[in-house]
């Protein structure tokens, strides 16, 4: 992010523009959706409603106000992107939730976490990167429970201590 | 002189040996995230969020404020010698710093930023410690509607007066806004947003979004682009010390810096680029050595380092005496407060003064100990620079998950991590602006309870807002800005603050 990308006059439709002005007006309409849900028995003052209302108007204009920059082709200029790359670390994040969800606990978890992400940044010594990250996060996990007594989720290598 | 016998007993409280190590802890944390590229002290500051509900509110405080003070000192070390700079506050600093290192004149370069943010540093706290009991006197006047109106400024001025884009600013804005609606309306115990979804009854966690956007958002784009460019570190060469020419050449442009930080970053407009930038093209005006610049003139680094720095300070005025965040960390100091249950405000002066003016007086202590840890040991730090990117990064998500899990270890929250990881990127992506989003989301909740404060006193007439002379003026002025920005292209020159 080093220079404001600034004056990419291309003329075109940008399609992830459109993308994203769709998505803000599909926000404004489940605000509004879910104000309407809301009960207002409030005859002074503001309801709970009001807020959301007021917002998804707000979201609704900027959603033509980007309709209108996608339109003009107005986006910044966007570099090419690796996607293995960006795949592999959110890959790691979901493998992350499921041992946590499934109860393998903290230390196995966050272990994945860190060598998919040392690998997506270009590190190939797989077996390195777990025994680094298996020592990095059993001592964060000791510094946890002993020093700062905050308990993180145990699985079968928690309870080894 | 109320000021100097509040000040004075804060620095009682500061000079405490458990709030010194706090304040150490701070500075150092501080210029570790500041030096390493990819976290800033606003991810920092929420990372710890989790891990210091239990200690003690004051003391924890203080480290938060040390990060940020630190963070700032950090961020100048890695624009001069890596032309990347560690924050984007620092990008002035890069661009004649870098020149310098370069040029052999690394040290120099280093000595003027450590030493011209010192100066800068004590001498916008001590326009803090004088101006907040000012301005806390002319607060505690404020009525909800006054307060919704400041809260109005604040979100023109944060997202759509300086950036390159008014929408996408205020895009990011309303997202903010949208995620503070979630979860349970304190007034009529209703859920909003929720979905029957029962980790969402609680609403957005600031540190979760805070940690998915800063952190795993910024991994996730560093590695998609990661094929562009190589980072060259250069060596500090030659000596440390400042030539006596070196100290002429630095000493004004550090108190013009000053002039220009601690006001912009005192107004609810915030920000660091603004007053940094103006320091560069006022220092590159009025030089002596105008065939230096660009080559590396020692002016360029000195004046927006201190202007950087000011600015920090600065921003603390809005955020203690009005509750105001400006900046994602100031707003990541707010959540600090609350998750012990304080309101900074003027109530807070008057209630818990030992905590407060502690606050402003450890920042003179972490402004020294910054001073001795960045001159000396300036060697060290830049060791931080040679961990290699992918322990770096896969270091910072372990770190960030594990905020998150200490904090609510559930499959929703940490779902929502990823997924503000993933919302991140694409801003990143598209250029759209992360502070508002954060900006949004805590003081967007405060201002809707103050709206609704002012319309049940005034029974539901919307009037009210503008029969308040402060309310009215202030109003105006967010009307104003909004308009003035869509008309005038100038502003956009500078970029909007990100941490």
């Amino acid at each position: 992010m080093s220079e404001p990308p600034q004056g990419s006059a291309s003329r075109r439709l940008d399609p992830a523009g459109v993308v994203i002005a769709v998505a803000l007006a599909a926000v404004a309409v489940v605000l509004v959706w879910d104000a309407g849900q809301l009960q207002s028995n409030n005859p002074y003052g503001m309801g709970p409603h009001v807020m959301p209302v007021v917002i998804a108007a707000g979201l609704g204009i900027l959603a033509i106000g980007n309709l209108v920059e996608a339109l003009r082709g107005h986006l910044p200029a966007r570099e090419s992107a690796d996607p293995k790359a960006v795949w592999l670390i959110l890959g790691g994040l979901a493998l992350l939730i499921a041992i946590i969800g499934l109860g393998g606990g903290f230390i196995l978890a966050t272990t994945a976490l860190f060598v998919t992400t040392a690998t997506a940044f270009g590190r190939r010594a797989v077996l390195a990167d777990l025994g680094i990250g298996l020592v990095l996060t059993t001592l964060i996990y000791i510094a946890f429970n002993r020093l700062l007594t905050l308990s993180l989720p145990a699985g079968p290598l928690e309870r080894l201590f | 002189m109320d000021a100097f016998f509040a000040l004075a007993n804060g620095m009682a409280v500061a000079i405490q040996p458990m709030n010194l190590l706090y304040a150490l802890i701070g500075v150092l944390l501080g210029t570790a995230v500041g030096v390493l590229p990819g976290i800033g002290p606003a991810l920092t500051v929420a990372l710890l969020l989790p891990v210091t509900y239990k200690l003690d509110p004051g003391g924890s405080l203080i480290m938060f404020a040390g990060i940020y003070y630190g963070g700032m000192y950090g961020g100048s070390t890695t624009a001069i010698l890596i032309n990347t700079p560690g924050e984007s506050a620092s990008m002035a600093t890069a661009l004649e710093g870098n020149k310098m290192a370069k040029a052999g004149r690394g040290g120099p370069a280093l000595a003027t930023s450590a030493i011209g943010s010192f100066v800068a540093g004590t001498i916008a706290t001590l326009g803090l410690a004088f101006l907040a009991p000012w301005l806390v006197d002319f607060a505690v006047r404020f009525g909800p509607e006054d307060y919704f109106a400041l809260m109005c400024v604040a979100f023109v001025t944060v997202s759509a007066t300086f950036g390159t884009s008014p929408i996408r600013g205020l895009t990011s804005l309303f997202v903010g806004l949208t995620l503070g609606l979630v979860g349970i309306d304190k007034l009529t115990g209703q859920a909003r947003l929720a979905f029957g979804i029962p980790e969402l009854l609680d609403g957005v966690e600031v540190t979760t979004l805070a940690v998915g956007l800063f952190a795993v958002g910024e991994a996730l784009y560093v590695v998609s682009r990661r094929h562009h460019s190589e980072e060259k570190l250069e060596p500090v060469r030659g000596s440390l010390w400042m030539t006596r020419e070196d100290w002429q050449r630095s000493w004004k442009p550090w108190l013009r810096g000053t002039a220009f930080g601690f006001p912009i970053g005192a107004l609810p407009a915030g920000g660091a680029e603004i007053p940094t930038f103006l320091s560069y093209s006022t220092e590159k005006r009025l030089t002596k050595h105008p065939e230096e610049f660009g080559k590396g003139a020692i002016e360029g680094v000195a004046g927006p380092e201190a202007a950087n720095n000011a600015s920090a300070a600065g921003t603390l005025v809005p955020l203690l005496t009005l509750g105001l965040p400006t900046s994602a960390t100031a707003a990541m100091m707010l959540a600090g407060f609350q998750q012990y249950g304080l309101n900074p405000g003027p109530l807070l002066f008057a209630e818990r003064p030992e905590l407060v003016w502690g606050l402003i007086a450890s920042l003179f202590i972490a402004n020294a100990m910054l001073l001795v840890l960045n001159l000396p040991l300036v060697g060290l730090w830049v060791k931080l620079l040679a961990i290699p990117q992918p322990w770096l990064y896969a270091g910072i998500l372990v770190f960030a998950t594990t905020g998150t899990i200490a904090a609510k270890p559930s499959v929703v929250e940490l779902s929502m991590l990823a997924g503000f990881g993933v919302m991140g990127f694409l801003m990143r992506r598209f250029d759209f602006p992360i502070a508002p989003v954060v900006i949004g989301l805590i003081l967007g909740p405060i201002a809707e309870s103050q709206l609704r404060r002012a319309m049940s006193i005034s029974l539901g007439d919307p009037m009210a807002l503008l029969q308040s002379p402060v309310s009215a003026t202030l109003l105006g002025i967010a009307l104003i800005a909004l308009v003035a920005r869509f008309v005038m292209r100038g502003l956009g020159r500078f970029r909007a603050n990100e941490d």
